[in-house]
C-alpha cells in the first residue's frame, strides 16, 4: 500500500459559536496506528471528521500528500479516506453483504456490479472482522458487536490508505475488542495510516504505536503510550486519580475515583 | 447475485400487471367494451368505441400510470432520503400545499384550468410544503417530526384553501373545487397529460439518478458524505423532484394521497430493503395502484363515481396506521 502522510496545521473549526478545535498541528504517518484519547467534549469526532474532509476548517487546512482535502474531488477523497462515524446507523435491512459492498461506492461500484477487485475487497473485508458467513443476515438484526464488525468492514472494503475510526470498539466484547484493534494495527503496520478514537486507555496503551491526548479542542500530549499517558496528566485531563503500571505489551489504567472540580 | 434475478423477475412481472391493469382501464366504463375490441379500438378505427377508448379512457389511463408511477418513485425517494418509511409527499402536506397554489391561481383568475401556470403554482405550493418539513425533520429530526410537521403544514395548506374557497366569489366554483381536491381522473383529455406529462417525466428521471445516494444513505449523512455522495445536492433533488411530481399530479388529478407511502412497502422486501433498488418497482407498483384504483371507483355502483383520491385514502389510511402501530415501540421511544 502506497500511503500519503495525513497533516493538519493550525488546525481551527467552529461549528456554530463554538471553537472546537483550535491551532492544532498534526502529522499521521503511514505505518503507525495512532489512537486519540481525551474527555467527552474535547473535539475527537471533529478532528476526525475534518481529517476525513466532512467539516470546513475555520483557519489552517488537511492536506493528503501534498493535495488539500478540501479541495479533492468527493470520489477522489473517498477512496483516499475511509471514514467510520461513532453512531453506527444502519437504517434499512441490508443484507451484510449489501452494506459492505456500500464500500466500494467510491470506485462507481454497486451491490450488482462489482468488478473482480471489489468482491475480493469485500470478501477480504468479511474475514478480516470475521463475519464470513453472516453475508445474507439483515444488517439490521444483527447484535451491536456484529453490527459494528459490519460497519468496519464497509471501511476496510474501500481499501484506502488512510482509516478513521471513531470509537471502533465501543459496542464490542473484549474479544472482538481485541480482533478489531489487531486489524487496525495490521492495516497500519502494512502502510495505511490508522487514526482510530477510544475511552478504554489501557486497551489503547496496548495497541497504540502513538498516543494523541486532546482536551478543549488542543492537542495536550502526543507519543509514546507509556510517555502520554502519565497519573499527572491523567489527573490534569479527565480530572481523575488513576492507578497507572507498566507491564510486557502496555499499561494498566486503573481510575481509583473523580476528583473534584477545581 | 440472486437479488438481481429477483428485481428483474419482479419489474416484469409488475410490468405484467400494468398492461393487464391497463387493458381493463380502456375496457371498464358505463359502455363496457370487450378487452380485445378495446384493444383493436385504440389502434384501428372501430366507430364509437374507437371515440370512447381514444378520447375519454386513454388519456385516463395514460394519466393513471404517469401520476401513480410520480406518486410511486417520489414515495420511495423520500423514505430513502429521510431513511424513514412514514415519509411521503401526501404525510408533508405536499397535495395540500399544491392544491394552495392551484386553488390561489385558478379562482382569482390568474390563469385557466389547462394553463401550464397551473401545474407551475401547484408546484410551487408542493415545494414550499416538502422543503418546509425536510428543513424542520430532516437532518436530525425523528419519526414524531416528521409526521407532525407534515400535519401542522398540511393543515395549514388545507385551511388557507379553504378560506380562498370562502371568499370565492362564485358559488359554482366552490362546489367544483370541493370536487377537484377529492382527486379524479374522471373526464381528463388528452390535454392535460400534456399538460403534466413533461414534469411527470422529469420528476421521474430526477429520482432515478438518485439511487447509489439514497443506499449510502442507509449509513446516515456522514459516513454517506465519506463514500463520496454529495448529501446536501440528494436532499435538493429530491424535494424539489417530488415536488414537481406532486404539484404537476394535483395540478392534473386533484389530490391522491397515500398511493406514495404505500407502493415502497410493498416492494421493499422483494429487494432486500435496498434503497436504489426500491425506485422502479416502487413507480411500477404506484402505476398499478392507480390503475386498479381508477378501474375500481368505475366498478363501484354509486350515483357519481367515487373520487379515487377519496378511495386512495379510504385504503391508505389504514395502512399507514399499520405501519405506526410496527414502530410504536419507536415512536415511544422518540417522546420519551
Amino acid at each position: 500500500m502506497t500511503s500519503l502522510v495525513l497533516a493538519a496545521r493550525d488546525l481551527g473549526v467552529r461549528l456554530g459559536r463554538r471553537e472546537v478545535l483550535r491551532g492544532l498541528d498534526v502529522a499521521f504517518r503511514p505505518g503507525r496506528l495512532t489512537i486519540v484519547v481525551g474527555p467527552n467534549g474535547a473535539g475527537k469526532t471533529t478532528l476526525l471528521r475534518t481529517l476525513a474532509g466532512l467539516v470546513s476548517p475555520s483557519s489552517g487546512n488537511v492536506t493528503h500528500g501534498d493535495a488539500p482535502v478540501q479541495a479533492m474531488a468527493r470520489s477522489d477523497r473517498a477512496r483516499a479516506i475511509a471514514y467510520l462515524p461513532q453512531n453506527g446507523e444502519v437504517s434499512w435491512p441490508l443484507p451484510v453483504r449489501a452494506l459492505v459492498a456500500l464500500g466500494r461506492l467510491p470506485y462507481g461500484e454497486a451491490p450488482e456490479r462489482l468488478t473482480p477487485a471489489g468482491r475480493a475487497a469485500i470478501e477480504q473485508a468479511l474475514a478480516q472482522v470475521g463475519l464470513l458467513g453472516f453475508e445474507d443476515r439483515p444488517a439490521t438484526e444483527l447484535s451491536g458487536g456484529e453490527r459494528g464488525r459490519a460497519l468496519l468492514a464497509r471501511a476496510l472494503a474501500t481499501k484506502a490508505p488512510v482509516l478513521l475510526a471513531d470509537e471502533p470498539v465501543a459496542a464490542l466484547d473484549p474479544r472482538h475488542q481485541l480482533l478489531v484493534l489487531e486489524v487496525l494495527r495490521g492495516l497500519a503496520h502494512a502502510g495505511g495510516v490508522v487514526v482510530a478514537v477510544m475511552h478504554d486507555l489501557s486497551l489503547a496503551s496496548r495497541f497504540a504505536d502513538r498516543i494523541l491526548l486532546m482536551t478543549g479542542g488542543r492537542i495536550v500530549a502526543e507519543g509514546a503510550p507509556a510517555d502520554v499517558l502519565t497519573a499527572e496528566r491523567l489527573e490534569a485531563v479527565f480530572g481523575i486519580e488513576a492507578a497507572v503500571s507498566s507491564e510486557a505489551g502496555g499499561l494498566t489504567i486503573t481510575p481509583r475515583r473523580a476528583l473534584p472540580v477545581g | 447475485m440472486p437479488l438481481d434475478a429477483g428485481a428483474g423477475r419482479l419489474v416484469a412481472c409488475l410490468g405484467v400487471l400494468i398492461a393487464a391493469l391497463a387493458l381493463a382501464s380502456l375496457a371498464i366504463g358505463p359502455a363496457p367494451i370487450p378487452p380485445w375490441l378495446a384493444a383493436k379500438a385504440l389502434v384501428s378505427d372501430q366507430g364509437s368505441a374507437s371515440i370512447i377508448v381514444r378520447e375519454i379512457r386513454l388519456p385516463r389511463m395514460l394519466l393513471a400510470i404517469l401520476i401513480g408511477g410520480t406518486l410511486g418513485i417520489t414515495g420511495a425517494a423520500l423514505q430513502g432520503l429521510l431513511r424513514n418509511p412514514l415519509a411521503d409527499a401526501s404525510v408533508f402536506g405536499a397535495p395540500q400545499a399544491a392544491a394552495l397554489g392551484a386553488v390561489l391561481v385558478l379562482y382569482f383568475g390568474f390563469a385557466g384550468a389547462l394553463s401550464f401556470v397551473l401545474p407551475l403554482a401547484a408546484i410551487l405550493g408542493a415545494l414550499i410544503s416538502i422543503g418546509l418539513v425536510v428543513a424542520i425533520a430532516g437532518r436530525e429530526g425523528g419519526t414524531v417530526v416528521l409526521v407532525l410537521a407534515g400535519l401542522a403544514i398540511g393543515s395549514l395548506a388545507g385551511a388557507a384553501t379553504s378560506l380562498a374557497i370562502s371568499l370565492s366569489p362564485n358559488p359554482f366554483a366552490i362546489t367544483e373545487i370541493v370536487f377537484w381536491l377529492l382527486g379524479s381522473l374522471e373526464d381528463r383529455s388528452m390535454a392535460h397529460v400534456v399538460l403534466s406529462a413533461p414534469f411527470l417525466v422529469l420528476a421521474c428521471a430526477l429520482l432515478l439518478g438518485t439511487g447509489p445516494a439514497l443506499r449510502a444513505l442507509t449509513l446516515g449523512e456522514e459516513a454517506a458524505a465519506s463514500l463520496g455522495v454529495n448529501v446536501g445536492r440528494t436532499r435538493l433533488v429530491v424535494v424539489a423532484a417530488s415536488a414537481l411530481g406532486a404539484g404537476a399530479s394535483v395540478a392534473v388529478a386533484g389530490a391522491i394521497g397515500f398511493v406514495g407511502l404505500i407502493a415502497p412497502h410493498l416492494v421493499r422486501p422483494l429487494v432486500a430493503h435496498d434503497p436504489a433498488r426500491t425506485l422502479v418497482p416502487s413507480a411500477l407498483a404506484g402505476a398499478a395502484l392507480l390503475l386498479a384504483a381508477d378501474c375500481a371507483v368505475r366498478l363501484i355502483p354509486s350515483g357519481v363515481e367515487v373520487r379515487i383520491g377519496v378511495l386512495t385514502a379510504l385504503l391508505g389510511v389504514p395502512v399507514f396506521l399499520w405501519i405506526i402501530a410496527r414502530r410504536r415501540g419507536e415512536l415511544v421511544g422518540a417522546v420519551a
